[in-house]
C-alpha cells in the first residue's frame, strides 16, 4: 500500500531513482561479484520458465488424456533407450519430465513466494506494533514468538497438515493442499520477520526523526509505515530471499512426505517422492533431474541471500 | 640508551584500495620510570600509537615502516612467541573501557593467573597469591571474594582498578594506558588517575598515557606528544608545552581548555574539523584550520623544529616568535 | 537454582496443557470411536445410549478432564491398528529414535566446533573457504534429497552401507539398542548423517559468525596484550563466549531434529516414532497420532529446560537462583 502511493508521488522522479540505483554501493557490488551475478541470472531463468511453463511444456502433466502409461520410466534422450519426445524422459506414469518440472517449477516458487508473502506481511505488522508500542504489547507478542519458534516450524507444519489430512480425507485435501501449504508456512515463520523488524524498530525509534515527525502530529500508522518501514527494508530483503528458499525447502519436505502437493499436481518435492522407488531399479531420472532443479533453485537463493547480507549487512536478530 | 625508541614509525591500514596511513614520522624516546603523555583530538591515531607498540593493530592494519626498539630489540621484527613474551610481562596495556576489557565468563582470579602463568613458570596457588597482593596494591577492598567473583558483579571504577591491577602483574617497566579514565564516572576518574601515578612512581614503572585530557597529563606526566591527523606536531617537556605551545595546534588545545575562557563568554574552540584520513592535505595538515597559514604551509609537510627543549612541526614558528618578540617590545614602549 | 527448578516445571506444565488441550481437540474431532467400537449394523438408538455410557456427550471441559486424567496415568488410549495402548507403541519406537538423534548431535557437535572455530581464525584460507562453500551447498539441499544421495552411493552403486531399517539390537539396560551390535551401528551412520546434515552447515556458520564477533571484541585484544598463549585466547576466552548465543540457538535446533526425524526415518523405513506416526496419520489412527504429539511436547519442553540450565551454567551472568 504505502510502496504504491511512494511511488505514485515520486513518479516524476523515476529516472532519477534509477539514476541513484546505478550508482548505489547495492549495484557497484553486483557488477563485481561473479557468483552474485551467475545466482541472479540462474533465479531469473528459473523465474521466467515457471511464468512461462504453459507455453515451454510440449505436454500438460495435469491432463490425463494427455498421459500414456505406456510410455511410462522412458529414459532421457541422451541415454540410448530414449526418445526424443521425451528430452529428459518420462516418470512412472509416463508424463514428461520435462513438462512436469516446467510446471513442478511453478508450483513451488509459487508456494515459496506466497508463503513468504505471508510471513512478511504478518511478521512486519507484528514486528511494527511491538517495537513502536513497547510495554506489554511488545512483551505479549515477543513471548508469543518465542514459543511459536522454540516449536520447529516443520513440526507444526507436519503436525497441522497431518492433523488436516486426516480430518478431511485425502481427497479433499488434496485439492486444498496449496492453499494449506502456504497457509501452514507462511503462518509458522512469521517471528522471523517479527523479531527483525521489531529489532530495526527500536533502533529508529531512538533516531531524531521519528519524534520530529510526532512533534509535527503524524498519526502512530503513518510513522510507523512511513517513516520507520523503508528504513527496515535492508533486512526485510535478506530475510525474505533466504526465507523464499527457505520455505521451497519446507514444501518440498512436505509433499515428500505425501502431506503437500498431490502427484496429479506436482512440485518438485512430489516429483522427487514419486520418483524415489523407482531409484533402486534404475530409473534414477525421475528422483535426480527434479532435485538437481530444486537444490540448484534453493542454492541461487541462498547464495543471493549471504550475497545481499555481506552487502547490505542489516543487523539481523540472532536466533 | 633509551628504554624504548620509537623511530620515523609509519602504519597504515590496507585497504583493497591502496591503503591509509594511520601513523607517519612518529618519533620518541622514553627513558625508564618516565612518564609522557599522547594527548590530540580523537581519530588523531593516539590509540593506534599505543596499539602499534606491542604490534596489536588488528587485521587491517599494520606497521609498514620505522622501527619500535624496546631496550635495543625491536618489537616490530619479533616473532610471534618473542612478542608474548613482552606483551603483559615487560610492557603492559590498560584499555579505555573497564566495562569491555575483562572477559565476562571467566572469574577475576582465573584472568589474573592465566597472565602469570604465561610469562612465569609458577605454581597456580603461587599465582594466586600473587594477585592477591596486587588486589591489594590497587586497594581493592576484600580481595580475596573478587578473585572468584565475575567482571559484572564489580562496578566500573572497581574493575578499572583490576585491569591495573592486573598490568601490573608482572611488574612490567613500561605501561600503556589508553584513556584509562574517560569511561569512568567523573568522580572516580581522579582517584584511578592518582592511583596510577602513584604505581609508577613507587615501582619506577614508565607510562604511556594516551588522553585527552590536558589537565590530566599536566599532572601526572613530565613529557607530552601532542598528534595530529596520524602526525606528532609538538613534543616537549609537559611544563613548556602547557606554558608556552609553540604550535597554533596546541595553542588553540590550550584555549579551547574552558578554564581558559573568560566566565560568560563562549569557549574558544578550534574552527573545522580534523580531517579524515583519507583525506589528509597536503604540506601541513593543520593548514586549513590554521590562523597562521601560508602558500609555504600548504605545500609542503613542515620538518621539525627545535625550539626551546620542544621539537615542534611548524613553517612558521620562527615568525611567530617573532612577532610575540614586536607585540611584548611595543608593549614595552607603550608602557615606557 | 531451585527457584529456576520450580518456574521451569510450571512453565513446562503450561505448556504440557497446551499440548494436551490441542492433542485432546484433535481427537475430539478426528474420527468416530464409535465406528471403531461397533459395527454398522448396532441401530441408532443404541448408539447414542453407548454414546452417553462413553461420556460422549458429556461438556467438553468434562470430557478433557476425564482425558486429562487417564493421561496422567499414562493412559493415552488404545491405538486403533495395533490394539495396544497408544503410548506403549510410541515408547517401544522412542530408542530408535532417540539413538538416531544422539548420532546425529554426536556427528554436529564434533565438526561444528573445529570447523567453525577454524574457519574463523583463518577465514582467508584454502580450508575455510572451503568448508564455507560448502555449507552453503548443505544447507540447500532437503534433507531427503541427502538421504536420497547417500542411499544411492553408499547403498546401491557401492554396495557398503545398508540403506533401510535399524539392524541387529540387542537389550541393555532395559533399551532395545541398537548402539551396542557392530550392525546396528552400521545401519545408523548414513541416516545420522543424513540428519546432521541440515543442522551442520547451519552451526558451522553460526559457530564462524560468533567467534569472528567475539575474537574483534576488547576482552580478546586484551587477552592479547597481556602475552598469553593463541591456545588459550581462541579456546578458553573467544569459544566460551561463542557458545552462548550457539547454545540458545542449538534448544531450538533440537526441535527442529526432531521434526526431520520423521523425513529421515521415512526414506530409511527407521522404526522410529516419526515413521510410525506417519503410518498413523495415515490410518487415521487418532489415540497414536495424540499420544506422539504428546510424547514430542514432553520432549520438546525436556530438552528446553535442559537448554536454559546449561545456558545459565556456563554464562556467569544469568543467575539460575534468582537473586541479582
Amino acid at each position: 500500500m504505502s510502496d504504491q502511493t511512494q511511488i505514485l508521488e515520486t513518479a516524476p522522479a523515476a529516472p532519477g531513482r534509477w539514476h541513484e540505483f546505478k550508482n548505489s554501493h547495492l549495484f557497484h557490488s553486483f557488477t563485481v561479484d561473479r557468483v552474485a551475478q551467475l545466482s541472479f541470472g540462474i533465479f531469473m531463468l528459473y523465474v521466467l520458465l515457471a511464468l512461462f511453463a504453459p507455453f515451454l511444456a510440449p505436454f500438460d502433466p495435469y491432463d490425463i488424456a494427455q498421459i500414456d502409461i505406456m510410455n511410462s520410466e522412458i529414459p532421457p534422450s541422451w541415454e540410448e533407450e530414449g526418445e526424443a519426445d521425451f528430452w529428459l524422459g518420462t516418470d512412472a506414469q509416463g508424463r514428461d519430465m520435462w513438462s512436469t518440472i516446467l510446471y513442478g517449477t511453478r508450483v513451488s516458487l509459487l508456494i515459496g513466494l506466497c508463503a513468504v508473502a505471508l510471513q512478511a506481511t504478518l511478521g512486519i505488522c507484528i514486528g511494527l506494533c511491538a517495537g513502536y508500542f513497547g510495554g506489554r504489547v511488545d512483551s505479549i507478542l515477543m513471548r508469543f514468538a518465542d514459543v511459536q519458534l522454540s516449536f520447529s516450524t516443520m513440526m507444526v507444519a507436519i503436525v497441522v497438515l497431518a492433523v488436516f489430512q486426516a480430518a478431511f480425507g485425502t481427497e479433499l485435501y488434496q485439492q486444498l493442499a496449496m492453499f494449506m501449504l502456504i497457509m501452514v508456512i507462511g503462518i509458522a515463520e512469521w517471528p522471523q520477520y517479527a523479531r527483525t523488524i521489531r529489532a530495526s524498530v527500536l533502533a529508529e525509534k531512538k533516531k531524531e526523526y521519528i519524534d520530529a515527525a510526532r512533534v509535527i502530529g503524524l498519526r502512530s500508522p503513518r510513522i510507523m509505515f512511513r517513516h520507520i518501514l523503508p528504513n527496515t527494508l535492508s533486512p526485510i530483503l535478506v530475510i525474505s530471499t533466504v526465507q523464499v528458499a527457505n520455505a521451497i525447502i519446507s514444501e518440498a519436505s512436505l509433499s515428500f512426505l505425501g502431506l503437500g502437493m498431490p502427484v496429479s499436481e506436482p512440485s518438485l518435492g512430489s516429483l522427487i517422492a514419486g520418483g524415489f522407488e523407482y531409484i533402486f531399479s534404475g530409473s534414477w531420472w525421475i528422483t535426480v533431474i527434479p532435485g538437481a532443479v530444486l537444490i540448484s533453485l534453493v542454492l541461487v537463493m541462498n547464495l543471493l541471500g549471504d550475497w545481499l547480507r555481506d552487502v547490505l549487512n542489516p543487523k539481523l536478530y540472532k536466533g | 640508551m633509551a628504554l624504548l625508541e620509537v623511530n620515523n614509525l609509519e602504519v597504515s591500514f590496507g585497504l583493497r584500495s591502496g591503503g591509509v596511513k594511520a601513523l607517519r614520522d612518529i618519533n620518541f624516546k622514553l627513558d625508564r620510570g618516565e612518564r609522557i603523555g599522547v594527548v590530540g583530538e580523537s581519530g588523531a591515531g593516539k590509540s593506534v600509537l599505543g596499539f602499534s607498540i606491542l604490534n596489536l593493530i588488528s587485521n587491517p592494519g599494520s606497521i609498514t615502516g620505522g622501527e619500535i626498539l624496546f631496550e635495543g630489540k625491536n618489537l616490530s621484527k619479533l616473532s610471534a612467541s618473542e612478542l608474548r613474551s613482552v606483551r603483559g610481562n615487560r610492557i603492559s596495556m590498560i584499555f579505555q573501557d573497564p566495562m569491555m576489557t575483562l572477559n565476562p565468563v571467566l572469574t577475576i582470579g582465573e584472568q589474573m593467573v592465566e597472565c602469570l602463568l604465561a610469562h612465569r613458570k609458577i605454581r597456580k596457588e603461587d599465582a594466586r597469591n600473587i594477585a592477591l597482593q596486587k588486589l591489594k596494591q590497587v586497594y581493592i577492598p576484600s580481595p580475596e571474594t573478587r578473585l572468584d567473583q565475575y567482571p559484572h558483579e564489580l562496578s566500573g571504577g572497581m574493575r578499572q582498578r583490576i585491569v591495573i591491577a592486573i598490568g601490573l602483574l608482572m611488574d612490567p617497566d613500561i605501561i600503556i594506558a589508553d584513556e584509562p579514565t574517560t569511561a569512568l564516572d567523573v568522580t572516580i576518574q581522579a582517584e584511578i588517575m592518582e592511583l596510577m601515578l602513584e604505581l609508577c612512581e613507587r615501582n619506577n614503572v614508565a607510562l604511556i598515557l594516551i588522553t585527552h585530557d590536558l589537565g590530566v597529563v599536566s599532572q601526572v606526566t613530565q613529557r607530552t606528544i601532542v598528534m595530529y591527523a596520524g602526525r606528532i606536531i609538538e613534543q616537549g617537556p609537559t611544563k613548556e608545552i602547557i606554558n608556552d605551545a609553540q604550535h597554533p595546534y596546541t595553542q588553540g588545545l590550550m584555549n579551547a581548555l574552558p578554564q581558559m575562557a573568560v566566565p560568560g563568554a563562549r569557549l574558544n574552540q578550534i574552527r573545522g574539523a580534523m580531517p579524515a584520513l583519507q583525506r589528509i592535505p597536503t604540506g601541513c595538515a593543520f593548514s586549513p584550520r590554521c590562523d597562521y597559514t601560508t602558500e609555504t604551509c600548504r605545500h609542503t609537510l613542515p620538518g621539525f623544529t627545535e625550539s626551546g627543549n620542544c621539537l615542534v612541526a611548524c613553517h612558521m614558528v620562527a615568525e611567530m616568535k617573532r612577532e610575540a618578540a614586536q607585540v611584548a617590545s611595543l608593549a614595552q614602549e607603550v608602557k615606557g | 537454582m531451585i527457584a529456576f527448578l520450580i518456574k521451569r516445571t510450571l512453565q513446562a506444565m503450561v505448556v504440557m496443557f497446551v499440548i494436551s488441550l490441542i492433542s485432546f481437540s484433535i481427537q475430539d474431532n478426528l474420527g468416530d470411536p464409535l465406528r471403531e467400537l461397533v459395527g454398522v449394523s448396532v441401530s441408532e438408538v443404541e448408539r447414542e445410549k453407548l454414546r452417553d455410557d462413553l461420556g460422549l456427550n458429556d461438556p467438553f471441559l468434562v470430557q478433557y478432564g476425564r482425558f486429562a486424567a487417564n493421561a496422567l496415568h499414562g493412559d493415552l488410549g488404545t491405538s486403533y491398528f495395533f490394539k495396544e495402548p497408544a503410548l506403549d507403541v510410541i515408547l517401544k519406537k522412542l530408542p530408535a529414535t532417540l539413538e538416531l538423534v544422539f548420532g546425529a548431535t554426536l556427528i554436529i557437535v564434533v565438526l561444528s566446533v573445529p570447523l567453525g572455530v577454524y574457519s574463523a581464525i583463518k577465514p582467508g584460507s584454502l580450508l575455510s573457504r572451503l568448508v564455507m562453500g560448502l555449507s552453503i551447498v548443505g544447507i540447500s539441499i532437503p534433507v531427503f534429497l541427502t538421504a536420497i544421495g547417500l542411499i544411492y552411493l553408499f547403498s546401491i552403486e557401492l554396495g557398503w552401507m545398508p540403506s533401510y531399517g535399524r539392524g541387529e539390537t540387542s537389550a541393555m539396560l532395559g533399551w532395545d539398542s541398537g548402539l551396542f551390535t557392530a550392525d546396528g551401528l552400521h545401519h545408523l551412520i548414513l541416516p545420522s548423517f543424513t540428519l546432521a546434515s541440515i543442522m551442520l552447515p547451519l552451526f558451522i556458520r553460526l559457530i564462524r559468525a560468533e567467534m569472528m564477533e567475539v575474537l574483534q571484541s576488547e576482552y580478546v585484544k586484551f587477552a592479547w596484550a597481556k602475552g598469553i598463549s593463541p591456545w588459550r585466547i581462541y579456546f578458553v576466552h573467544a569459544l566460551k563466549n561463542t557458545m552462548l548465543p550457539v547454545i540458545t540457538v542449538g534448544g531450538v535446533q533440537i526441535g527442529t531434529m526432531v521434526a526431520y526425524t520423521i523425513l529421515t526415518e521415512t526414506v530409511f523405513q527407521w522404526p522410529g516414532m516419526g515413521f510410525l506416526f506417519l503410518e498413523a496419520v495415515n490410518r487415521v489412527d487418532t489415540p497414536l497420532i495424540v499420544a506422539y504429539l504428546i510424547v514430542v511436547g514432553a520432549i520438546f519442553v525436556v530438552t528446553n529446560t535442559l537448554v536454559d540450565l546449561i545456558y545459565g551454567l556456563v554464562n556467569p551472568t544469568v543467575k539460575l537462583a534468582g537473586g541479582k
